[in-house]
């Protein structure tokens, strides 16, 4: 560990707002960018279950 | 006569450059999607593991830097957020001209699906060499030759995204993106000789040149770890993306079969 503390290590030697800050910010987008897609997948597995449902009863496809 | 003929254009046809078969074969969508998913969850665990070990070392075990103090950690976030930035461009070029010259789709998809995680990688290249420069250098931006092509990758990426938008035809905007792709090439090596061609506040490379690494290897193995988390980040977000167009394209191909067959039935 190179600070002798965790407030040292918290304190980034006077540059915590611009490290911290740093960190947040590429947590933020990248997760941002990460789960959109993981989303959208879980919304099309969820579209392509409903239409297997309804293509095993054509009668009701037809109706509707 | 026919023979000669057929021979004739036999030669003609083995005369046109064409890709190995191997990416004709994985460019298959059904074949990609399930290759793909096999492959997806541990791209992105690696990803995970990466980019965890990389922060962790990077910010609590490297050494401070003997000139810029801890501040000179931010070097862990910026410089793999601006490499894969150029590199996501890169790919997203050859890409949409792989797309464009042999019409394979699904390089056009990988293309359009460079661009998002591309433009993020920018804007956080920006964003935290701006508050590294800010104690550095005593100012959050400067107009010089990096900053201001970095800037306009940026402006490259959101117009590419913009232009994928604004074509409703998909055949057509992804032929037209991938020129603008293309064009936009120009930028990368400007964007990286930039530091040597102008005057600059921004440091020389560190890294990408031909001579050693001007790193101490405590403070380079994190980076290099950085760099393989934003890699496998990228890859697994393009494929992530890329799987999603193609099952999507799936069901409503389906759609469209199911309510013909439906129609038909009535």
């Amino acid at each position: 560990m190179s600070f002798d503390s965790w407030y040292a290590f918290f304190a980034m030697g006077g540059y915590a707002f611009y490290v911290w800050a740093s960190l947040g910010l590429t947590l933020l987008v990248l997760g941002y960018i990460m789960l959109g897609p993981v989303l959208r997948h879980r919304q099309l597995l969820r579209l392509q279950a409903r239409m297997e449902r309804r293509a095993e009863r054509p009668g009701l496809a037809a109706r509707s | 006569m026919s023979q000669s003929a057929s021979s004739s254009d036999k030669k003609t046809r083995s005369k046109r450059f064409k890709l190995p078969l191997l990416i004709y074969q994985l460019a298959s969508p059904p074949l990609f999607y399930k290759l793909s998913g096999k492959a997806l969850p541990w791209i992105t665990g690696l990803a995970l593991i990466l980019f965890a070990v990389g922060l962790v070392w990077g910010l609590a075990f490297a050494p401070a830097d003997y000139q810029q103090g801890d501040s000179f950690r931010i070097i862990y976030i910026h410089v793999p957020a601006a490499a894969f930035s150029m590199g996501a461009y890169v790919a997203m070029a050859v890409t949409g001209a792989i797309g464009l010259i042999w019409r394979i789709k699904l390089a056009a998809l990988v293309s359009k699906n460079c661009a998002p995680i591309g433009a993020a990688f920018t804007f956080l290249a920006l964003a935290t060499g701006s508050l590294w420069g800010k104690p550095m250098w005593g100012t959050w931006w400067i107009w010089d030759a990096r900053l201001t092509s970095e800037l306009i990758l940026l402006f490259l990426y959101l117009g590419y995204m913009a232009l994928q938008e604004a074509i409703e035809d998909r055949e057509t905007a992804s032929k037209a993106a991938a020129v603008l792709a293309l064009v936009g090439v120009v930028n990368i090596p400007i964007i990286h000789y930039s530091v040597e061609w102008w005057y600059t506040l921004h440091q020389g490379a560190t890294l990408f040149k031909f001579d050693k690494p001007a790193i101490a290897s405590e403070m380079l193995w994190p980076l290099l770890i950085m760099l393989a988390a934003f890699l496998a980040l990228f890859i697994s977000n393009v494929l992530m993306r890329t799987r999603n167009d193609v099952l999507a394209q799936q069901l409503e191909q389906q759609a469209m079969n199911q309510n013909r067959a439906s129609l038909s039935g009535v």
